[in-house]
């Protein structure tokens, strides 16, 4: 085999890892805007704030320590403890059930019936006052994130492409991971939104959100049932991404990487995000190892919006999106 | 009745406080503690504030005249940025440091019109050193492109003083900034005969799998980076991912901090990265810091942060702005110093090792002076690396000098070209 087509093979599974990371993201936009049309602003800030809370629990810091210390004049910096990951983790997902009811109970249920483009803007205003509360709350300092995922180059991947190709193949052990547990993450989803009660109701409101009410299904408990997975969703995409370069203020600009895979994948769907991620994943990196000796580069930006503009314009929903079909 | 009252006191407070706001010396900052890159902006905004707090509290101010602070938040965005110093500008701002070479660029001709000072230290427009061009703006004590020579020079003296064959990759954050050392490295490998892979970075930089790829296909020598943010831990981490070896990746001094190695735990150990200044907490000024500023619970931050990389940057550029304006008072024989003056004095400053010891900050930053003709300094700055175990910064050189003669005669042709676009003589102005 050669150079060229190993090395391309290597930036395609490489590409393939690397989607998953950005189909994480999508999940979380898919899950919301699947269940209540609302195109959420914030799921990038919801990861930062989830990685941020999740930080905070294992390096058992004390929240709004800065705040407090101005306000009295105390030295409150941490409770002198480390939380356990396994302690931490659920401890960050109860924050963000609490922050999914006071999201439906303070904005969502005084904007039911309002046009799309409202509850967008609500989400915008969500989106800064979770950074600033974040900000308030852990601090704007980067923090490392460990929750024991491996990290690095995989060495059996490395080993058994080398006796294969003669060539080892670079692949993150982390990114490895993260393609599982995205895996794990949709297989419980699937379950969840077939097989049980609140999954079905959940469904229902997708479907139709007058005709759910009228058999009985509760729309505020719906959506805060929806915020919450999408919350929960977020503290995934929060933990990859933050093991992988610190949890910093940044970490919300993942947002920008989502939005492509959501034009391509469609925004109501789950296979749509992943299989919008894993080409938008390989494009960007079989683009970039063809075309970098001729424009230099740093084309992972604008190559995956242009990719999705090429979808829009032959498939405006997606390749998964539900057709949107206006009578009048 | 009770808000007439009100509106009374207000008036009386503010005709009452005019006066002091007229007889205190204005240092803005332009600072970033929000958006994605405040975990930068913070430690040097503390700094820059805490300096000017030690000043007042210890020295009641600069020459008898008291310090006033102001701070606006630029968010490390452009726009917001020019929005700021539209805010400042009619208040007697005495030198500005914008902390962004995208805002400098957007300040250069305005600044030059308003007649105010700009300071980029370690960043901005690299040619801004022909001060006959660039007559309101200093870059001292160093630049990129002093910066991307001292890294060659650092190189040339670990390889036998030659280069030729090597292979060396510039990981460049995809920006006015990152491309700042692209046109001094390229002239200095047909100078030393290596050979120069760029390889950029969008911003923010959170996803770099194609560049080490390429840097894992490419096999270079050397790795220098010139990166901001995330980008820099994202590109360490990658770096330890494809098993490069850390000693010969090389970052400049916006990718030296702590921030940008403690994310990566155990696998930045060995990374090394410029030095402009030096860091840490064994200088004889933070007893006077301690006492005077965090002890009074004075200063800006949580003290969190105190000693680190980024607040003695802040630190240092603050504790230069005060030698500046002693100089420019020194030379006009008046206290309450306009921006003309602290211009004079920015052009006319002089660090000798005896002034760094005096101040308490000893061998803390390169000897150097300032003249119409240049206004970048010396351009030194030394090599630290990063020792994971310890969680420290080592300095391992001593002041590595640039390659001087060739970034000034590539200034002039950067400086004369802007001179020439804009109908302006170079000339200095006094």
């Amino acid at each position: 085999m050669s150079d060229t087509l190993l090395f391309a093979l290597e930036a395609t599974l490489n590409g393939l890892t690397a989607g998953v990371m950005y189909a994480l993201v999508a999940l979380g936009f898919v899950l919301i805007f699947k269940a209540s049309g609302i195109f959420n602003f914030a799921q990038g800030v919801m990861a930062l704030f989830a990685a941020l809370t999740l930080v905070g629990f294992q390096s058992g810091q004390v929240p709004f320590s800065h705040l407090i210390n101005a306000i009295f004049g105390t030295k409150l910096h941490h409770f002198g403890w480390n939380m356990p990951t396994v302690l931490a983790i659920p401890a960050t997902v109860l924050v963000m059930i609490a922050l999914a009811i006071l999201i439906e109970r303070y904005i969502l249920k005084h904007l039911v019936n309002q046009e799309p483009i409202i509850l967008f803007m609500a989400t915008i205003g969500l989106a800064y006052l979770l950074e600033g509360l974040g900000d308030v709350m852990w601090g704007a300092e980067v923090k490392a994130l460990d929750v024991g995922l491996p990290k690095g180059m995989s060495g059996a991947v490395d080993d058994m492409t080398f006796a294969w190709f003669g060539y080892g193949f670079y692949i993150d052990r982390l990114e490895l991971w993260a393609a599982g547990i995205a895996a794990v993450l949709v297989a419980s989803l699937t379950v969840f939104s077939q097989y049980t009660k609140q999954g079905r109701a959940l469904r229902a409101v997708a479907d139709d959100h007058q005709a759910a009410l009228s058999v009985g299904i509760s729309l505020r408990f719906i959506w805060v049932l929806t915020w919450s997975i999408a919350g929960i969703v977020a503290l995934v995409a929060g933990i990859m991404w933050g093991s992988k370069s610190g949890v910093q203020f940044s970490l919300s600009l993942i947002a920008l990487k989502a939005l492509p895979v959501l034009i391509l994948g469609g925004f109501t769907s789950i296979p749509g995000a992943i299989i919008g991620g894993l080409i938008i994943g390989v494009g960007e990196k079989l683009f970039d190892f063809f075309m970098q000796p001729v424009i230099g580069g740093a084309t992972e930006n604008w190559f995956a919006y242009m990719l999705a503009l090429v979808f829009l314009l032959f498939r405006p929903q997606g390749l998964f999106g539900e057709k949107i079909i206006e009578r009048v | 009745m009770k808000m007439r009252r009100l509106a009374t006191a207000f008036v009386a407070t503010m005709i009452a406080a005019a006066p002091t706001l007229a007889d205190t010396l204005h240092f803005p900052s332009l600072s970033y503690r929000t958006g994605p890159f405040a975990a930068g902006g913070i430690p040097f905004a503390d700094g820059y504030s805490d300096y000017l707090t030690l000043i007042n509290e210890r020295d009641g101010g600069i020459g008898g005249v008291p310090i006033r602070q102001s701070e606006c938040e630029t968010a490390y965005n452009t726009e917001r940025g020019v929005e700021c110093y539209q805010s400042i500008r009619g208040d007697n701002p005495l030198v500005l440091q914008p902390l962004s070479t995208g805002i400098t660029y957007q300040l250069i001709p305005r600044t030059i019109e308003d007649g105010i000072p700009m300071h980029t230290m370690g960043y901005g427009r690299t040619s801004a050193l022909n001060g006959e061009v660039f007559n309101w703006t200093f870059n001292y004590p160093a630049n990129y492109w002093d910066g991307a020579s001292v890294i060659i020079n650092y190189l040339l003296e670990e390889n036998g003083g030659a280069l030729d064959g090597k292979k060396i990759v510039l990981l460049y954050h995809n920006s006015a900034y990152g491309r700042e050392p692209i046109p001094t490295l390229t002239r200095l490998a047909e100078r030393h005969g290596y050979e120069l892979l760029t390889i950029g970075v969008d911003s923010p930089g959170q996803e770099q799998g194609s560049q080490w790829l390429q840097i894992r296909r490419e096999r270079p020598d050397y790795v220098v980076m010139w990166g901001w943010g995330v980008m820099n831990p994202t590109a360490i981490q990658e770096a330890a991912n494809i098993r490069f070896p850390m000693e010969n990746f090389i970052g400049v001094w916006w990718s030296g901090s702590q921030q940008d190695v403690l994310p990566v735990g155990a696998g930045a150990h060995g990374y090394k990265a410029l030095a402009m200044h030096g860091t840490g907490m064994d200088y004889p000024i933070y007893a006077d810091m301690q006492r005077y500023v965090i002890d009074t619970g004075k200063q800006a931050g949580t003290g969190a942060e105190v000693g680190t990389v980024l607040y003695s940057r802040g630190m240092y550029a603050a504790m230069l702005a005060v030698e500046a304006a002693k100089k420019a008072q020194e030379i006009h024989g008046v206290a309450a110093i306009t921006p003309a003056m602290m211009r004079d004095g920015m052009a006319n400053l002089e660090i000798t090792e005896e002034l760094m010891a005096e101040l308490g900050l000893p061998n803390f930053g390169p000897a150097f002076s300032v003249s119409c003709q240049n206004h970048g300094g010396s351009g030194a700055a030394m090599i630290q690396q990063w020792d994971a175990n310890a969680g420290e910064w080592n300095l391992i050189t001593d002041w590595i000098q640039p390659d001087r003669e060739l970034i000034m005669e590539m200034a002039m042709e950067d400086s004369l070209a802007f001179a020439a676009e804009n109908n302006m003589t170079p000339a200095c102005l006094n």
